[in-house]
């Protein structure tokens, strides 16, 4: 077997109920030879730490839409180290320029703006994972 | 009298007009209508529903924003109300959408964010406060605990001494396209349909200035879907909700003429505008040839229109300007009832009032400077619209007959077996994905995303919500629990449950009555979630 | 969880062998658990270990295979199973296996969202994709049962799609296998084609809600009757039981329930099980060796190349059978 395949979790946290993009993630992902474990809308931190852990997955991608983001996501990446699971958090969506830099500070492994093309979602996805390892 | 030229006529004639003149920039007088029969404000209406158009009255330039508090909001609908407005649009908080209250733990950092956090009555006393609901319209777009909002708006009424049947205005209330699209559902469909059902029979019964639901395209298109597709999805939603007030025992022309619409404006131009033309001709079919609806106000389909949130970019935002005034342009040539469009900066976050105010002039030029308003339908006839409206019918009868199939003859039976087997769902998918690798590839050219990319400064004021507004309303809702008799809402919740449970019992008395012992919406829906159940999606993806 | 498993917490799973990992896992350790998956998902070096300390301790769970049509809501029935039974056996596992895509190998999991919310929080569920080579998935399949059951779960239920030979296969090498159909789309029909009826030691007609499923039930139960087993199973001497469900609401849940463990019960008491468990080891032994063997004729027919017999099948000199005994003659002979 050649290059071991990568397993990303997908999710949204919270309410925010847009879609759109969470999925074309997930087609870009598989696309790309990932395994995509797609836990869609609505799902709880624990929720996601369930899935890494049991999914032994190697990143989590966070679609983000609303204006909680600086809420949930650093949230995320605590209680993901909290349970010991160093994986790196991958950020989509809508995230205002100017709060990127309080995401990356606040250990969330990369940002992907709204222009981000299928390549560059996949290579940060390979890269992030590669910086973990 | 069977010539239509003629009908036409007379009906012109009977219309008041707006004051003119009705010629061009150069002063070359216009006639009202071109081409040919059937004219505007003739069966099925295709070129529009009434025979002046626009000459008669311009769209409404209704423009949707609210955040903050109740008294934030209330303090604006005043302020609106001064100006000389009548209506009013009220958006709610994320948790507020999602049926949940304030405290919820997944309401931090969205409380008071995209609209009013409403978690009891109290709230919808100080977001009404000192407005006369007898004389004010008011829009309020809530879908999933629609049921709650309506009990609520109808309590101030009493509270303030107007009587519901006084009540005028509209509530979203469309529930399918949650399941489609939005994603901002509470409970399964069925029992989702039972209550939008005893909505629509109470207000038949007793409000007769309610409209019970306005049926969504918009948020279809904005998940991803096609033209043809947002036209089919909601139109044959419009249908699953006539077949359901029928089989409730509704008559059709009791309320259908109540029933409106609402669409996305997008990008390629003659496409949406054959999607607005062929929407009023398959209403008016489907409504007197398969529903049997006899009035003319059943078979005229009304809509409101918005421009499209997703085609704006956040790379040089500011051309988005011109993306908005092209999607506005393709509205009022499409014959829209009223027209919101999107500020520039809205990609990003909240629009800042500047924005704002350049979205709503936008519309304006359109309105004044553009001539469109003085001709009825200006681009009737011309080969290629035609061709389009006939080919966006013709791409929504296939998914008619699709979903017929699937509902054995229902439509109604169709979308919930459509939700069901993830069919709608798939559909987007499918489409927003195809749509991205396209742009992707560089087929498809998105002006400052994938080519003209040089000239971003990147450099934008966005408009924030301070943490003051959540923890204002935390306070409330405490204090108002705090207040309240608790014995009296464990009460009136107790009830709310066993009537639930019995689908011949209409839960609106009961709802009125709890939410006025303030009942908390996310203890309703608790509640109710209790009968019903909580949906959970099949993700499709 | 033990004092040993705290002071391991956060340790980077790179630094550790398969046998730490592993007594990490009985630690109770769940990322430890899921590495130890990963590990005979991959079936890299580490498998091996893994199997031998993980077959010492397993041979106690109750494995339930559950198959049928795509979107039967088999992902459903299993979640609420779960619910059901999170009092009495909440440390249930859930394996689910979803077809990866054959031209990029890459795989869309969503099973596991419409379990979550309903298990128990000891529940562990587990998403797999086919990749590629179904052969295997035949052998990860076992392997991952196997780790699960050392680790104490109990039962295993293991979801696959009922289309594909080996996804059907694996569903059917269960102690109990379940066939989910539905009202519409002739289900039952589509089952005798697809062979799942002979598999079946339980019929599930999920979307009871739905007009039509008491004429699957019929239909089912017709065809039982004109099988050439007169609907009984050839191993058990049983004819499968009908349980009619609402997945949705979990209505006959309990009765599948019911039924499952009637069969377990019966299979237990007539010896089949251990039969069937035997046979399923065997089974693998089988499929590895089989798997070892395919490999080394690859290698031999690329030894052989574009040259000597292959090449003269290419140039039609010589016929394909001819070919094939002339290699197996100087190698095998
Ligand atoms: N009406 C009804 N719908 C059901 C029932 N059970 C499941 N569903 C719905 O059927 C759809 C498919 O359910 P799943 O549980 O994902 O089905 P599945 O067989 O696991 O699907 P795949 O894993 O994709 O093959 C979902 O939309 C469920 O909500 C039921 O008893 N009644
Ligand atoms: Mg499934």
């Amino acid at each position: 077997m050649s290059e071991p395949q990568l397993r990303v979790v997908l999710a949204k946290l919270g309410f925010d109920g847009h879609d759109r993009g969470i999925k074309i993630v997930a087609r870009i992902l598989r696309d790309a030879g990932m395994e995509v474990i797609y836990l869609g809308l609505r799902q709880s931190y624990l929720n996601v730490v369930n899935a890494v852990e049991q999914e032994d997955a190697d990143a989590v991608g966070l679609s983000m839409h609303n204006a909680s983001h600086m809420t949930l996501a650093p949230k995320m990446v605590e209680a993901l180290a909290a349970a010991g699971l160093d994986v790196p958090v991958i950020v989509g969506g809508i995230v205002p320029d100017e709060d990127v830099t309080e995401l990356l500070e606040k250990g969330v492994a990369v940002v992907l703006g709204p222009g981000a093309s299928a390549e560059q979602v996949a290579i940060s996805v390979r890269d992030a994972v590669a910086a973990k390892a | 009298m069977s010539d239509p030229r003629e009908e036409w006529q007379q009906a012109y004639d009977a219309t008041t007009l707006r004051e003119g003149p009705f010629d061009t920039m150069s002063g070359v007088p216009v006639d009202a209508v071109y081409g040919n029969a059937p004219y505007p404000g003739q069966y099925p209406y295709t070129r529009g529903l009434f025979a002046a158009g626009y000459r008669s009255r311009l769209w409404t330039m209704r423009m949707f924003a609210g955040f903050g508090t109740a008294e934030d909001t209330n303090a604006r609908f005043k302020e609106l109300l001064r100006a000389g407005g009548g209506g009013l649009s009220t958006a709610f908080d994320m948790p507020t959408l999602m049926g949940r209250d304030s405290d919820h733990e997944w309401a931090l950092g969205e409380v008071g964010h995209c609209g009013v956090a409403v978690d009891t009555l109290a709230d919808m006393e100080d977001l009404f406060a000192d407005i006369n609901l007898g004389s004010v319209s008011t829009s309020m777009t809530i879908n999933g605990p629609a049921i709650m909002i309506m009990a609520m708006y109808i309590a101030v009424g009493e509270k303030t001494g107007v009587d519901r049947s006084a009540l005028a205005g509209t509530i979203q209330n469309d529930i399918l396209k949650e399941y489609q699209a939005q994603k901002e559902y509470i409970f399964p469909p069925r029992p989702s349909m039972r209550l939008i059902t005893d909505m629509m029979k109470f207000t038949s019964a007793e409000m007769p200035k309610w409209h019970p639901v306005s049926i969504s395209g918009y948020h279809i298109r904005e998940a991803g879907s096609t033209a043809a597709q947002e036209l089919a999805f909601t139109l044959s939603n419009g249908f699953a909700y006539v077949e359901a007030a029928l089989a409730a025992g509704l008559d059709i022309d009791d309320f259908a003429p109540r029933l409106s619409f609402f669409f996305n404006s997008h990008s390629d131009f003659f496409e949406e505008i054959g999607k607005f033309r062929a929407a009023r001709r398959i209403w008016a079919r489907w409504m007197k040839e398969r529903y049997g609806a006899t009035s003319e106000r059943s078979m005229r389909l009304k809509f409101h229109t918005q421009t499209a949130g997703v085609s704006l970019t956040a790379q040089q935002a500011e051309i988005n300007i011109g993306r908005v005034a092209i999607q506005a342009l393709a509205g009022a040539l499409g014959g829209t009832q009223s027209l919101h469009t999107d500020a520039y900066d809205e990609a990003m976050a909240l629009p800042t009032e500047d924005a704002a105010r350049i979205a709503l002039r936008t519309q304006q030029i359109v309105a004044h400077e553009t001539g469109v308003t003085n001709v009825v339908d200006p681009l009737g006839g011309a080969p290629y619209v035609e061709w389009m409206t006939d080919e966006m019918e013709r791409q929504a009868e296939e998914i008619f007959a699709h979903l017929l199939d699937i509902g054995n003859d229902s439509i109604l039976e169709g979308a919930y077996a459509g939700i069901d087997n993830g069919y709608y769902m798939g559909e987007i998918a499918d489409a927003a994905y195809r749509f991205e690798r396209e742009v992707n590839s560089g087929q498809r050219i998105i002006v400052g995303v994938n080519d003209f990319t040089e000239g971003d400064d990147g450099q934008r004021n966005l408009l924030r919500i301070g943490a003051e507004v959540e923890e204002y309303q935390l306070k409330r809702l405490a204090d108002v629990k705090q207040r309240r008799n608790s014995d009296a809402v464990t009460a009136s919740l107790t009830r709310l449950a066993s009537e639930a449970a019995d689908p011949e019992v209409n839960l609106m008395p009961t709802m009125i009555e709890a939410v006025k012992e303030f009942a908390t919406e996310g203890e309703i829906v608790a509640t109710l979630e209790g009968v019903f159940g909580t949906y959970v999606e099949k993700a499709v993806i | 969880m033990s004092l040993h498993g705290k002071n391991q917490r956060g340790q980077n799973l790179r630094e550790l062998s398969a046998e730490a990992i592993f007594s990490l896992a009985l630690d109770g350790e769940l990322r430890a658990l899921g590495r130890l998956i990963t590990f005979i998902e991959r079936d890299s070096d580490e498998a091996e270990v893994i199997s031998e300390l993980a077959h010492a301790r397993a041979g106690n769970a109750h494995v339930i295979g559950i198959t049928g049509a795509p979107g039967s809501g088999k992902s459903t029935l299993t979640g609420q199973l779960v619910a059901l039974l999170n009092q009495k056996h909440p440390r249930a596992a859930v394996l689910a296996v979803d077809p990866s895509s054959p031209l990029t190998g890459g795989a869309i999991l969503g099973d596991r969202v419409r379990m979550e919310d309903v298990a128990s929080p000891e529940t562990f569920i587990r998403s797999m994709a086919t990749r590629g080579h179904q052969g295997g998935l035949a052998l990860a399949v076992p392997g991952v049962v196997r780790v699960l059951d050392a680790m104490g779960y109990n039962p295993i239920i293991i979801e696959t799609v009922g289309v594909g030979q080996v996804e059907v296969d694996i569903a059917g090498t269960a102690d109990t296998t379940v066939v989910v159909a539905t009202p519409g789309m002739g289900d039952a029909v589509q089952a005798n084609k697809a062979g799942l009826l002979e598999l079946a030691d339980l019929f599930v007609v999920n979307k009871a809600d739905r007009p039509g499923a008491n004429d699957v039930r019929r239909d089912l139960d017709h065809m039982l009757d004109l099988s050439h087993t007169t609907g009984q199973d050839q191993r058990t001497g049983m004819r499968p039981e009908i349980v009619m469900t609402a997945a949705l609401t979990g209505q006959g849940a309990a009765d599948m329930w019911a039924a499952i463990e009637r069969h377990r019960d019966a299979i237990t008491a007539n010896g089949q099980i251990d039969e069937r468990r035997a046979s399923r080891d065997l089974e693998e032994v089988r499929n590895r060796v089989m798997a070892v063997i395919e490999r080394r004729v690859d290698d031999l027919l690329s030894e052989h190349g574009t040259t000597g017999a292959l090449k003269a099948v290419r140039d039609r000199e010589m016929a394909p059978s001819v070919a094939a005994r002339e290699i197996t003659n100087t190698r095998f002979g």
